[in-house]
């Protein structure tokens, strides 16, 4: 097969996915991000490496995460039939995992010792954490304190697991205050740690090495719906913030014009308040976290804060591979606020017995204003990519509802 | 390339001592003092002034810098702000080197172009661009090139013998040795360590060298001056600023002459 026209073989040799990605970061960390790459490189060619990547996602990640028929939402939307692919039912009740066993594994073969991490909502330094335990690594997990507040569950579950969390104070104390502080730890501990990024963003190669070791989530769907219906879905909906969820099941599907790709940013207050974290919607080209990209910014090239109810949305950028598929027009980005995805959430509870995150309750929420005009032959998979058990105490609130 | 960079070190080498680089960030606490402060930095004992251009993330700096640059777009900076500021310190000072130090986006988003347009017009002289790595050099370095802006690189400890000649390849004016594997403001390399760097820098390279991240004291501008070219010192003075928002210009100077005394108190090796 001709390969010279497959949207799936970026990034180039520079990191670049059109004229977003490459590596925007300062000198002291280039030579470890290219040390970090030709490792990649070398871990991506091996057998053995990936034998033990899969082993471990079946037998302690529990995977592969079934598809389920969605049948009581697909009868209330009154339209296309919908699936869920069930990522929450992952051990540690996320997407995040994936990536992280991934990681850990390329670290443990570079010979590092120890590793940190950003956080959010919590779920990638859970995760983190939780293969640092399984590993006997030290983990310092950075956290915004504003998002400390809001997922005190998590917090405690990353200490039970053992992990360091360090509140971050600066800048606006959420997500991308953490990724500057484990940055800035990064810097200074060269020798002997290893960054493990939750998201497909971040110099190259982390947003193409995150987005293969999530796209274990598109290949598993491929072959699920094709087992389920005899044939390929015609519209994948995933939520977005820096994407990896979205971008771990669109990429095995890049190459199928038929399917429809839809990933949904966090419309928080609604785009027009000025208060949400949809960067493709609403954002433009800059460059952060060593990457170009789409970014919610001023006039002087400041960067604005993100809003949203869920944490781990809450990010003023996106993968640099989004950028380009939204540029390219092969995938398309909505948004949807912080209302409807609440709605959404009670929704799925309600009706199908599962508590979604909140973040793929956006998703959800979109699903809710497309389905109704698509038939009842029409096959849409959404990624329920997390599990709403830490998200309780928020949405209690939201709700007002005192526990 | 500038000029002015050539001649203060070309200076600097006839009169057989380091040079003290200074940095602060312009509009720091204030636009008022702010300017005030980069005028008075000459006579202090400032050879160089890096004035910093506020970015809302400084992953590269410390909480010294980070709280200036913060402070500084709190009161309203903006990069056009900035390169006004170097423009109106030009006309009363046409000998001390200005470059610019941040990060990249600002500059992106007031486009490429126009900001080496305006930044020569202004007269500033170099850039030090921390996400700018020489992966990247088609981005800012080469144009800047062209108008005649020096692009200055940052040499690390992580900079091994294999990487220099591409740190090198496009630097000009001098180069900046990070004396440490970290952030801004938070410890100094010791000396002999400093000092073997830049005996294996040398090796690769003519350009005067400086050294920062860290630097804090007269003493250990001293230490340091009696092997590079010239010492960079910035959290410091930034913490001055913090602590005496009211009376920044006066405060900084002070402290600069201090160490300026310490980096002239060295015996050149």
């Amino acid at each position: 097969m001709d390969q010279s026209n497959s949207l799936r073989n970026g990034p180039d040799e520079d990191g670049h996915f059109g004229t977003y990605g490459g590596r925007f970061v300062a000198e002291t960390l280039m030579p470890l991000i290219l040390d970090l790459e030709e490792h990649f490189a070398a871990a991506s060619r091996d057998e053995a490496f990936w034998s033990e990547f899969n082993e471990l996602l079946k037998h302690y990640v529990g995977r592969p995460s079934p598809l389920t028929f969605a049948p009581r939402i697909t009868e209330r939307f009154g339209g296309a039939k919908i699936y869920f692919k069930r990522d929450e039912l992952n051990h540690t009740g996320a997407h995040k995992i994936n990536n992280c066993i991934g990681q850990i594994l390329l670290a443990r073969r570079m010979g590092k010792t120890r590793i940190i991490a950003e956080t959010g909502a919590g779920q990638h330094g859970v995760a983190t954490a939780t293969v640092c335990a399984r590993f006997g690594m030290p983990c310092t997990v950075y956290m915004g304190e504003t998002d400390i507040e809001r997922q005190q569950p998590n917090v405690f579950r990353m200490r039970l697991l053992g992990a360091e969390v360090r509140p971050v104070s600066s800048g606006t104390r959420t997500l991308k205050d953490a990724m500057n502080e484990a940055l800035r730890d990064w810097v200074a501990n060269v020798e002997d740690t290893f960054y493990i990024i939750g998201t497909v963003a971040g110099p190259h190669p982390y947003p193409a090495m995150v987005r293969d070791f999530q796209a274990v989530i598109g290949n598993e769907v491929r072959a699920q719906i094709v087992e389920a219906e005899g044939r390929l879905p015609d519209t994948l909906v995933a939520c977005i913030g820096g994407g990896s969820n979205a971008m771990g099941l669109f990429h095995p599907f890049l190459d199928d014009a038929g399917v429809r790709l839809i990933g949904v940013e966090a419309g928080g207050e609604g785009v027009e308040t000025g208060r949400h974290a949809a960067s493709l919607t609403a954002g433009r080209p800059g460059v952060l976290h060593g990457n170009r990209t789409y970014l919610l910014q001023n006039d002087d090239g400041q960067i604005n804060d993100a809003h949203s109810i869920s944490a781990g949305l809450d990010y003023p950028g996106i993968g640099p591979e989004h950028a380009w598929l939204h540029d390219v027009r092969r995938v398309e980005y909505v948004s949807v606020t912080d209302a409807e995805a609440l709605e959404a959430f009670q929704l799925c509870a309600e009706l199908e017995g599962i508590l979604p995150a909140l973040e793929p309750s956006h998703a959800l929420a979109h699903v809710a204003k497309l389905a109704p005009d698509l038939g009842a032959d029409h096959l849409l998979v959404m990624n329920l990519c997390g599990r709403g058990d830490k998200d309780v105490f928020s949405v209690a609130e939201a709700l007002e509802v005192e526990l | 390339m500038s000029d002015r960079i050539d001649a203060r070190f070309r200076q600097l080498a006839d009169e057989r001592r380091a040079g003290l680089v200074t940095f602060v960030t312009a509009g720091d606490p204030n636009p008022s003092e702010s300017r005030r402060l980069l005028a008075a930095l000459p006579r202090a004992g400032a050879d160089v002034i890096e004035l910093g251009m506020p970015f809302s993330d400084p992953m590269a700096d410390g909480p010294a810098i980070q709280k200036s640059s913060l402070r500084a777009l709190k009161a309203g900076q903006t990069l056009a702000n900035t390169l006004a500021m170097v423009g109106e310190f030009r006309a009363s000072d046409d000998a001390t080197p200005i470059v610019l130090m941040g990060y990249y986006n600002p500059i992106f988003s007031y486009g490429v172009e126009r900001f080496l347009e305006d930044a020569t017009r202004a007269g500033v002289d170099g850039l030090i661009v921390v996400d700018l790595p020489p992966e990247a050099d088609s981005e800012l370095c080469l144009p800047a090139r062209a108008y005649g802006i020096d692009f200055i690189r940052l040499a690390t400890p992580t900079t091994d013998d294999r990487r220099l000649p591409r740190v090198l390849r496009n630097s000009s004016g001098f180069l900046y040795y990070v004396s440490i594997a970290g952030i801004t403001g938070t410890r100094v390399g010791e000396t002999d360590v400093v000092a073997g760097a830049l005996a294996r820098i040398r090796a690769h390279t003519k350009l005067p060298i400086a050294v920062g991240f860290g630097i804090r004291t007269p003493e250990q501008a001293s230490r340091i001056a009696e092997t590079a070219d010239a010492v960079v010192v910035g959290s410091a003075l930034v913490d001055a600023v913090e602590q005496a928002p009211e009376n920044a210009a006066v405060a900084v100077c002070e402290l600069v002459e201090t160490l300026k005394a310490g980096v002239l108190s060295a015996r050149k090796a």
